[in-house]
Order: C-alpha cells, then sequence, then structure tokens
C-alpha cells in the first residue's frame, strides 16, 4: 500500500512531514521481528515525535469507546507514545512521525546503527530522503515515486481540505471532516491544535502528522483574514 | 454498517466522518441513515467516533429543550453520543468493499492490511523490483472518491491487452477469473470501493508507454488515479533513470517514499523463494 506516498502538497510544504517507518517481510526477516518493531517504536521517543503508531492499533492519539460525558470540556489531546510501544503485540508496520529534519535524521542515524535487519523506509519529498541517507552515510536502495492525482480531478475538493485528508492515505480522515475543521477554526470555534487532534483520531495506522496539521490550519486561518 | 435508529439522536456528526458522504440525516425518521449504495463499509464511522452511551431518550430531550430555548450545545465533533452504529455480518460479495476499504482488515489474498499491496519498500529483501525494472502502482479512486469494479474491470483488461504482467501477490489480481485478459469475476462488478491498486512490473524501457496508456485510461473510468512509480537505485544511491522519464512526461516529484537499504535476510531457514509478504498493513 502506499499509505505515506500520496499526500498531497509541494516539496516545501514536506520540510515539516518525515515519516520513518519499519516493516518485516515474512520468511526472510520476520524471526523476533515483534520485539525488533517494538524496539523501534521505543527508540523514537526521545527524538521527539509528533506521532507514533502502528498498523493494527492506530496511533498516539486514537479514539475511546466509553467517553465520559464531561469528557467535552476536558479533552486529553496529548499523545501517549508510551501506550503504543506497549500495546504493539503484533508484527506489522511501526512507524514514527517527525516534525523536523533533524529530528528524523537523528533518529534514522540511531536505527542504522542498532543494525535490525529491518526493512526501513523513509516517506518525505524526494529530497528529504536523500538528505537523510546521506548524513547516515548509506546510499538509497530504492525509491517509489508518487505522481500525484489524476483523472477526474473536479471530484476532488479544495487544496487546504486535501492537504489534511490525504495524510490518512487510507482515506480515513474525510474531506467532509477537513473542511468542518478548518471552518471550525476559522470561526474561532476550536483552535488549530484542537482541530488536529479530531483528525488525528481516524487515522488508524499512525501516520498523520499533527504538527503538519496544526500548521495547515493557521495558514488556513490566515488566509481567511 | 448499520444505525440503529432507537439509539440515534440525529446529532449528525456522524455525517461529516465518512468519507463517502454516505451518511445523512434522514427528514422522514429524523435519524442518520447510511446509503448503502454509496456506503463502501470501510468503518470510519464505527472505529473513527469516539463513543458516549448516553440514555437516547434524555438526550433526544435535552436537544429539543435547547432548541427552544435557542441554545446551540457544541459538543466534540468526532463522537458518536449514543453510540449507535453497528456493524453488519457481511456475505460475498458486499464483503469485498470492507476488505478494500478498511485498512485494519488484511487482504486474504496476501495477508497484508491496508490495501494490501506491496511495492518497493521491502525491497532490498524481497528483490520485487529489480534493477533494469518499475514497478507501478495504479489507484483507482484515491483520495476520498472512490470507485466501482466495473471501473477497475475497464483499466484491467486496457493493461492487459497491453501485455503487461499483473502482480500475482495482489488483491485485485486475485480477484481475477482470467488473469492473462484482467477479467475480474463479474458478481463484484456492483461493489463500490474507498480505493483499490493495480501492480504491475515492466521494463524500464515502457515507462513512458505505460504512463501514456494509464493517461488514456483515466479519460474512461469515473474517478480520480494516484500513480506510484518504483524502482532501483544505483550502488551510490542515486536514481537517474526513471525519474528523468517521469520529469519529460511532465511531471515534478515532490514525494518518495525511500528504502534505506537497512533490511536484510536474518532468518534462520531462509526462505529460498523470490516471493516475499511483507507482515502487516503496507505504508
Amino acid at each position: 500500500m502506499t499509505n505515506t506516498l500520496h499526500r498531497f502538497g509541494d516539496a516545501e510544504s514536506f520540510s515539516d512531514d518525515y515519516i520513518v517507518f519499519a516493516i518485516a517481510s515474512r520468511g526472510k526477516n520476520d524471526e523476533g521481528a515483534l520485539e525488533k518493531l517494538q524496539r523501534f517504536l521505543k527508540m523514537a521517543i526521545p527524538f521527539g515525535p509528533v506521532n507514533l503508531g502502528d498498523a493494527r492499533h492506530g496511533g498516539s492519539l486514537r479514539p475511546c469507546k466509553d467517553m465520559h460525558p464531561t469528557s467535552h470540556w476536558n479533552r486529553d489531546t496529548k499523545p501517549d507514545f508510551e501506550a503504543v510501544v506497549n500495546g504493539f503485540d503484533h508484527i506489522t508496520t511501526a512507524a514514527a512521525v517527525f516534525d523536523s529534519r533533524v529530528a528524523a535524521e537523528d533518529f534514522f542515524k540511531a536505527v542504522k546503527e542498532a543494525d535490525m535487519g529491518l526493512s526501513v523506509n523513509i516517506s518525505t519529498s524526494v529530497d528529504g530522503a536523500e538528505q537523510c541517507c546521506h548524513v547516515a552515510g548509506i546510499p538509497r536502495h530504492s525509491v517509489g515515486y508518487s505522481l500525484g492525482f489524476e483523472g477526474k480531478t473536479e471530484k476532488l475538493p479544495n487544496t487546504q481540505v486535501l492537504l489534511l485528508s490525504t495524510m490518512c492515505g487510507h482515506g480515513m480522515v474525510a474531506n467532509s471532516l477537513a473542511k468542518k475543521m478548518i471552518d471550525w477554526v476559522k470561526e474561532g470555534r476550536r483552535t488549530p491544535e484542537q482541530a488536529a487532534s479530531y483528525l488525528q483520531r481516524f487515522c488508524s495506522c499512525g501516520v498523520f502528522n499533527p504538527s503538519r496539521a496544526k500548521r495547515i490550519l493557521e495558514d488556513a486561518r490566515g488566509s481567511s483574514k | 454498517m448499520t444505525i440503529n435508529p432507537k439509539k440515534c439522536v440525529a446529532c449528525g456528526n456522524c455525517t461529516y466522518v465518512c468519507p463517502m458522504g454516505a451518511i445523512y440525516i434522514d427528514p422522514v425518521i429524523k435519524r442518520a441513515t447510511i446509503n448503502r449504495t454509496e456506503c463502501v463499509e470501510c468503518y470510519a464511522c464505527y472505529n473513527g467516533l469516539s463513543q458516549e452511551h448516553l440514555n437516547p431518550t434524555i438526550v433526544r430531550t435535552m436537544r429539543k429543550v435547547f432548541q427552544k430555548l435557542r441554545l446551540r450545545f457544541d459538543p466534540e465533533p468526532d463522537i458518536c453520543p449514543t453510540a449507535a452504529f453497528e456493524p453488519d455480518e457481511l456475505t460475498w460479495p458486499r464483503v469485498v468493499r470492507r476488505a478494500f476499504s478498511d485498512p485494519r482488515v488484511p487482504h486474504e489474498s496476501t495477508g497484508i492490511e491496508g490495501r494490501g499491496t506491496e511495492e518497493v519498500k521491502t525491497n532490498d529483501v524481497s528483490d520485487r523490483v529489480m534493477v533494469g525494472e518499475v514497478g507501478f502502482t495504479i489507484e483507482f479512486g484515491r483520495p476520498g472518491v472512490g470507485v466501482w469494479f466495473r471501473d477497475i474491470q475497464k483499466a484491467c483488461w486496457t493493461l492487459a491487452k497491453a501485455g503487461v504482467t499483473f502482480e500475482k501477490k495482489n488483491p485485485i489480481t486475485s480477484l481475477m477469473s482470467d488473469v492473462p485478459t484482467g477479467t475480474i469475476k463479474a458478481d463484484v462488478m456492483g461493489e463500490k470501493l474507498m480505493s483499490a491498486i493495480i501492480e504491475i512490473k515492466v521494463p524500464v524501457a515502457r515507462t513512458e508507454e505505460i504512463v501514456r496508456l494509464v493517461w488514456a485510461i483515466e479519460k474512461d473510468v469515473d474517478t480520480v488515479v494516484v500513480l506510484g512509480v518504483g524502482t532501483r537505485c544505483d550502488e551510490q544511491g542515486e536514481e537517474n533513470v526513471v525519474a528523468p522519464i517521469l520529469e519529460r512526461l511532465g511531471y515534478t516529484l515532490h514525494r518518495a517514499k525511500t528504502n534505506t537499504g537497512l533490511g536484510r535476510i536474518t532468518n534462520i531457514a531462509k526462505d529460498k523463494s523470490n516471493e516475499s509478504v511483507s507482515v502487516g498493513a503496507a505504508k
């Protein structure tokens, strides 16, 4: 799947969007992979990720299936990275999202030194990933380019909405919810941070970038003034 | 998916979170209702909405009182206050909607969650795309538009006529009744999906031909398309073969997924086959 690949935006808009993810291949390097993937997630925490997640359980901010009614006035929007690490109980893709190139580079260097044998990918601008590999001193193995959205593009919403909704490549962040959050931020009904947290909870594998979403929502608010 | 009308209080939160816009407030019964034709069984409503378990009668009464007083309660937008969503028991062929739309459900054909495909992210251990080859992922319906199988069928027929080889370990290929002609089982033609990916692999020399073929397909299908193009880098980590072709065709390469080459075969009993399947969801 190409969940992190086809985010809408130009290279500049990915300057605060670096996803480093690890994956095991059945029959090749999956023996002992559960512990390695869990270690990968745990290693990311000191480098200051903005999201952390796995494809089975979700990210660091998840929906609650038994909310207390008073939560409307006291919603917790803090990511729980430890819960992601401790809840990792199935071999699946593990991802760490950073909003800083330096943090992503440092984490990637640490992963390289850990030498776990997992396949590790970086999803960001072409140059951004190349730079991470350069800093770590390793040549890129393969690259998968995104060519952007084509076909009946008249069916797509406006660019601000797309910037937000395409941060979940599985389509779990609805265009209509993204538009609603932009409108609410413009109306002052929610802060950009709060609005980003609502969107983040719908991403089921933890690759949504709440920091980039906050910046996009702030830009949208600014453009309406 | 079903919304229990005894529980629903028509707050309208769910109408915004449905990626397909398939949920609406029915003015006759005054409850949220799902358009089953448009619903792709992605479970974004059921999995993504937080839930309260409030008494529906009390909530409706409060809403009426608020309405009389011209007051508006400003609830959290990602909550179903009465936990009204109830999953259906899906049967064939409708079950394929969920398989292609709910990212938490692994595809039976590949064992992979998400859209069930591979591409180059494990290429360092699988050699799925070799030097001199290009792997295409042609995804229909993304982002947030959806696609009917009948449109995917058109694309598969066109690609098959061009003599491409469909990736074996791919959910679309697994639904083909005749792979050489790209013919998909007829009983799924009436099913709508969030998105689906056709995977093919060709020699680098056919890159431009395939891109132009996809451009032609785009005119014939009623949805959006997004192309992913995967290839190997050289020993220095450079990729100066495919990128120039794509740029010549007018593309600006903003984003990519880069396999860093850290993977290696570590299993004690090494698999001699060249066909690997990543474990868990694909990114």
